[in-house]
Parts: C-alpha cells; sequence; structure tokens
C-alpha cells in the first residue's frame, strides 16, 4: 500500500495535475452553485477537454469537478436558501436560518470546515478500504457481478426517483435498450442498426451524457423560464460576516464530524444511494443524538445541524468510488458518467485496476486529498467572489452549455449524424424531465449495459441455460435477496401511498 | 382509469417496448447459434419483456404523484428556436468549419434569447471561439476539422 500511495502521490502532484484539480475545483463550484445544473452536467461538459489528456489525468480532473459541484451546492443552500445539488438540501435547514441571522459568514466557514473534514476522513477509510476491497472482489464470478448490476440499477431507481420507482424502472429498461445498439461484442451481429452505418459502433456514450445532462438541462432551463444565475445576483459581499468559529462551535464540530463522515461514507459505498440520503440521514441522526438544549435549535441555524450533513456529503462523494474503483460498477450517476469516461479511455475500471493501472487508482484517492485543500483554500475567501461572477446571464450560460455539449460530440467523431442523434435525444429527455422521469438511472444503465450482458451470457452458458446460477451460491442469492427486498419495499410504500 | 401526459409517455414506452420486442426477434444469428443458451438476441428479449412489464404496470397501476405541467407558462418559442439553431449548426460545422459555425451560432443563440449588448455578444462568440480553439488545437492538441480557417491559410 505504501507503494500505491507513493505511485499516487508522484502521479496527483505534478503540476499538470495539481492545476487539473485546481480547474476541476473551481469550475465545478461555479457549475455546483447553479441551482439546477449539478456536478453531472460539471462533469459531461469536461469530458471533451479529458480527451487530450492521460486517464489519470483526466479522471483527476474529473474528481474536482465532483467534490467542487457539492461543495458549491451548499454555498447557494446557505446564502440562498436555494440548493445547487440536491446533496445540499440538508446543509440549508440550519445553513440559510444562520445566514439570516447575520452569521453567513459563519456558516460558510463551519461548512467549509466540515466539508473539508468529512472528504478528508472518507478519503482515508477508501484509502484503506478500496484495496481490502478489490481482493475480496476478485472472488466475484459473473453472476454475482450480474445480480450486483441488477442490485445497482434497482437501489439508483428506488432512491432517485422520489417516490416514482416505475418511472426510474422504465428509464434503466431506456438506458439497457440504448446499450444494446450497435454490434453485438461476441458474435458481432449488428442490432437496432436499421441498416445505418453510423449506428455500428453503438451509441456513443458522451452523446448520451451530455444529450440526457448537459444540453437537455440548459433546455429545460429555457423551457421552465429559470434562470440560475438570478439567486447569484442577490448575493451581498458587505453582509456575510466574521468567518471566525469560536471554541465552543469547534467542540460541536469535533464531535459530529467523525460520526457525520462514517455515515456519508457508508452510505455514498452502497450503489443508489450517495450524497443526498447521506445528508439526511446525517441530519436525522444527529438531531437525534444531541442534548434536548442543542435539538431545538436545529432549523434555526444549530452548528450541529449544518455540520452533519456537510460532512456527510462529502464523505458520500469518496466513497461512491469504492464500487466503482473496486467492482468497476458505478454507485451512483456521476460515478457512471466517470467510468464511461474512463471505459473511453481504454482503463476497465474492476478488481484489478489497482494492479494493472496503479498510477490511475492511487492518484485518483492521493488527489482527494489535494482537492479538499483546494476546496478550502477556495471556499473560505473567494466564495462571495465566485457568487458575484455568476451573476451571468442565462442569455450567455444557456449557449454555452449548448456550445460545450456540441463541441464535446464533434470533436469526437466529426459526424452529423452524432450532432443529429445528440439534438433528438436531448429533445426527448427535456420532455421527460417535465414529467420527472429521472436521467440517472437512465446514465447508470446505459454505462453497465454492455457488463451486465456480457456477465449474463456468462453466467447462462455456464449454467446451461437454467436461471439457477442466480441462487446457486450464498452471495448471488444474498444479493438477489436485498434486490427483491427492495423492490417489495417500494410495492408496499406504493399501495399504502394509493389507499 | 386516469389519462394524464405520464400515462400517455408510458403507453409510448409500451409500444416502443413492443416494437424494440419484435425487432429483437428479428436479429438474424448464425445457425449454430440458434439454439445456444445465449446468442446475440438473448438480452434485447430480456429487455423488450422488461419495457412491457414496467410500462404497462405504470399504465394500470394508479399515480399516486400526478405530475401537472403548466404548459401556458412554458417557453416553447424560444426553446423551438434554440433546437432549430442547434440543427443548423449542427448540418454546418463539417462543410463550413468549427470557427465560423460555431461563432454564428453562439451570437444567433445570444441574440434569439433577447440579448442585445452587441459588443458583449461578439466577445463572446468570435474571440471566445477562437481562444477555445486555440485551448484545444494549440494547446491540448485535438484536432478540429475547419475548412474555412484552411482556405484562408489561418489553419494548417
Amino acid at each position: 500500500m505504501i507503494e500505491g500511495i507513493l505511485i499516487g502521490l508522484t502521479t496527483a502532484l505534478t503540476l499538470q495535475n495539481i492545476l487539473m484539480v485546481m480547474l476541476g475545483c473551481f469550475f465545478g463550484t461555479i457549475i455546483g452553485m447553479l441551482p439546477g445544473l449539478g456536478p453531472m452536467t460539471a462533469i459531461a461538459l469536461m469530458i471533451p477537454i479529458t480527451y487530450g489528456f492521460d486517464p489519470a489525468t483526466g479522471l483527476i480532473l474529473m474528481a474536482g469537478v465532483y467534490y467542487g459541484a457539492v461543495f458549491g451546492g451548499s454555498t447557494s443552500s446557505i446564502l440562498l436558501n436555494a440548493p445547487g445539488v440536491p446533496g445540499t438540501v440538508a446543509t440549508s435547514f440550519d445553513g440559510y436560518p444562520m445566514a439570516q441571522q447575520g452569521k453567513a459568514g459563519k456558516a460558510l466557514a463551519i461548512a467549509a470546515w466540515s466539508s473539508f473534514a468529512g472528504g478528508t476522513l472518507s478519503a482515508i477509510y477508501l484509502l484503506f478500504m478500496a484495496p481490502s476491497l478489490s481482493k475480496v472482489s476478485l472472488s466475484f464470478r459473473s453472476p454475482d457481478y450480474f445480480a450486483l448490476m441488477i442490485l445497482g440499477l434497482t437501489a439508483i431507481a428506488a432512491f432517485s426517483s422520489k417516490g416514482q420507482f416505475l418511472k426510474a424502472m422504465m428509464m434503466v429498461v431506456l438506458g439497457l435498450m440504448l446499450a444494446s445498439v450497435g454490434q453485438d461484442s461476441l458474435s458481432d451481429i449488428t442490432r437496432f442498426t436499421f441498416n445505418n452505418m453510423n449506428l455500428t459502433d453503438g451509441i456513443s456514450f458522451v452523446l448520451v451524457v451530455m444529450a440526457t445532462f448537459a444540453m437537455s438541462e440548459a433546455l429545460t432551463i429555457i423551457l421552465k423560464r429559470n434562470d440560475p444565475t438570478s439567486a447569484a445576483k442577490q448575493v451581498s459581499l458587505t453582509e456575510l460576516g466574521s468567518i471566525k468559529i469560536n471554541k465552543e462551535e469547534r467542540t460541536k464540530m469535533y464531535k459530529t464530524i467523525p460520526r457525520s463522515s462514517v455515515i456519508g461514507f457508508l452510505i455514498g459505498v452502497l450503489p443508489g444511494a450517495g450524497a443526498t440520503i447521506a445528508s439526511f440521514l446525517a441530519y436525522g441522526m444527529e438531531r437525534n443524538i444531541v442534548k434536548d438544549e442543542e435539538k431545538e435549535k436545529f432549523g434555526k441555524g444549530s452548528v450541529n445541524g449544518l455540520s452533519a450533513p456537510e460532512t456527510a456529503n462529502n464523505a458520500a462523494c469518496s466513497g461512491s468510488f469504492v464500487p466503482m474503483l473496486t467492482l468497476g460498477i458505478p454507485g451512483s450517476g456521476t460515478t457512471a458518467v466517470m467510468l464511461g469516461a474512463l471505459l473511453g479511455f481504454g482503463v476497465q475500471p474492476g478488481p484489478r485496476l489497482y494492479m494493472t493501472n496503479p498510477e490511475i487508482f492511487w492518484s485518483i484517492i492521493m488527489s482527494m486529498y489535494i482537492g479538499m485543500v483546494i476546496l478550502l483554500i477556495l471556499n473560505l475567501p473567494l466564495i462571495p467572489y465566485i457568487a458575484r461572477i455568476l451573476a451571468v446571464p442565462k442569455n450567455y450560460l444557456i449557449p454555452l452549455i449548448l456550445f460545450f455539449s456540441i463541441t464535446g460530440i464533434y470533436v469526437m467523431s466529426f459526424n452529423n449524424f452524432d450532432i443529429y442523434l445528440m439534438i433528438g435525444i436531448a429533445v426527448v429527455a427535456t420532455f421527460m424531465r417535465l414529467y420527472d422521469f429521472p436521467m440517472p438511472p437512465l446514465i447508470l444503465a446505459f454505462v453497465l449495459g454492455g457488463l451486465m450482458e456480457e456477465n449474463l451470457r456468462r453466467s447462462l452458458l455456464l449454467s446451461n441455460g437454467s436461471w439457477e446460477f442466480l441462487w446457486d451460491r450464498a452471495l448471488t442469492a444474498c444479493i438477489l435477496a436485498t434486490t427483491i427486498l427492495i423492490i417489495m419495499w417500494h410495492i408496499y410504500k406504493t399501495l399504502k401511498k394509493i389507499n | 382509469m386516469n389519462i394524464n401526459t405520464t400515462k400517455v409517455i408510458s403507453l409510448l414506452f409500451f409500444i416502443f417496448s413492443a416494437f424494440y420486442l419484435y425487432t429483437a426477434y428479428q436479429i438474424q444469428v448464425f445457425a449454430f447459434d440458434e439454439n445456444a443458451p445465449f446468442n446475440a438476441r438473448t438480452f434485447p428479449i430480456y429487455l423488450g419483456y422488461a419495457g412491457l412489464f414496467f410500462s404497462g404496470l405504470k399504465l394500470i397501476l394508479p399515480d399516486p404523484n400526478t405530475i401537472k405541467v403548466q404548459h401556458k407558462t412554458l417557453e416553447y418559442k424560444k426553446t423551438a428556436i434554440l433546437i432549430v439553431i442547434a440543427i443548423i449548426y449542427g448540418a454546418t460545422i463539417l462543410k463550413v468549419g468549427y470557427f465560423l459555425t460555431t461563432s454564428l451560432f453562439l451570437f444567433s443563440s445570444y441574440y434569439f434569447l433577447g440579448e442585445r449588448r452587441w459588443v458583449l455578444m461578439f466577445l463572446l462568440s468570435f474571440p471566445f471561439v477562437a481562444a477555445f480553439m486555440y485551448l484545444l488545437h494549440g494547446v491540448l492538441d485535438i484536432y478540429l476539422r475547419d475548412p474555412f480557417l484552411q482556405s484562408i491559410g489561418v489553419m494548417g
């Protein structure tokens, strides 16, 4: 492990990679602050830039964008009560009341230090957990992987759909259907191409991400007449107040941060869960744990109430890297985008990644520490100024997002068909978004489609066409049972709501 | 059964899944693969049935979270114009070249979204695209096809 850490440090501490973390954090913070534009859009927009880099640098840039976006989201939660990303909704419960009491600077400082501590602690957990889990996952067989992918897709559908489980499952199926277009990986037989040569190689992952996130979000903003930048114009530099945290507040944070970081990390590791659930759980747990006197302050500007979700959402970000790096199965939409980018670089994440590409594996982990430090430096003194930069009118913001999306596809294929296909998918996605059809399950399914078919193929061939492979091994059966539990729980919840 | 737009989308998805399933059955596989436990059409067939199952459930079950969209408040005109501009941009980018089409796309998009600060519009289109091209092509070594700039000798 020491050798790995040194490899990671050597890679992460090159001037180019430090610059990439800084750029990623800065860009991510700006995008994260804009309500409606989350880390997936920010990462998707970065993909064309990463074409010019090696895989480690490209992934470090994207990881920086991810932390930055979550960090930026908390700033708009505190200052404007307008969470930039769902993972920072719980931050606004106590952050915004604190800002209204004239302590916006203090709230930002508590959020920044909590995020820093949460991110750093979870990067330590990741450091120890990822190699061990990689070794364990080497014993996984095709049926286990297949069952795990079903679990991941069901979980993301369950957790990201806000009570719209069936809609999310439809998006999962649609993602898998889109992934099935093109040549079959084993027999090279073309499927669903309708004799169109442009579809022979399948639909590009970048195209689907750009269409369903960047482009569709831009179109949704115009369609709904939203202005994500209007809120930023309200930020007043003079009303932030002091950023100093006193001894009593520090003592409260010392207790909250370790337990919230553990919750955040563990929730982040679970497929489909992530920063939103982690922050709500940490907030709820903190409220139950603290003394009655402090409990009454929750929702009115409690230090514990602000520190807990902020620690947990950053810890969950690092946690979500665990399944991606060790199993090659992303646990969230954001890590699915990063997995797709890695596959684009020709790198196959999974249990062997830390042996075959140690520089990528370890440099991502090491860059997390660097990213956290940079975010701390960036967030504390610069946030009010960054918030002011955001007063760019949407008349400029939207065309620029569309421009980045189309450029991303253009430099990848130099093909008009891909641009038309992207616009077509974006229009459909925009319409579906209006009716709350979630997009992250579609992306995760699209990324996993090929792997899922491959593992099902192997499993069915080994069991001679019998589906018994799903309960032959205890591990596969356990994973399958968890999936069934999630489905049953959702059916129960839906029936309860109907009655 | 309450017919709302979500149900209509589910119905469309049901029809799409049926079409997908039909096409999946039409996939030509090698003769020796026809009766194999797994061939090129196996996974798509399962997907087709899964699509029919979930969209069918959505159609049949009552919708406890009905989404109501206020169509009158939606900005269809500007959205449609942006989509048309993007299609024109996609159609011309290969023939005319990256620099000119991208700059014109940005400039016209700003205009149709209601922007009238001409100097800013110009700065955020032509010089901005030139700088971005330099970053991609010059610094990051990412090839950008541009027949227009090549014809006037600016790009090699």
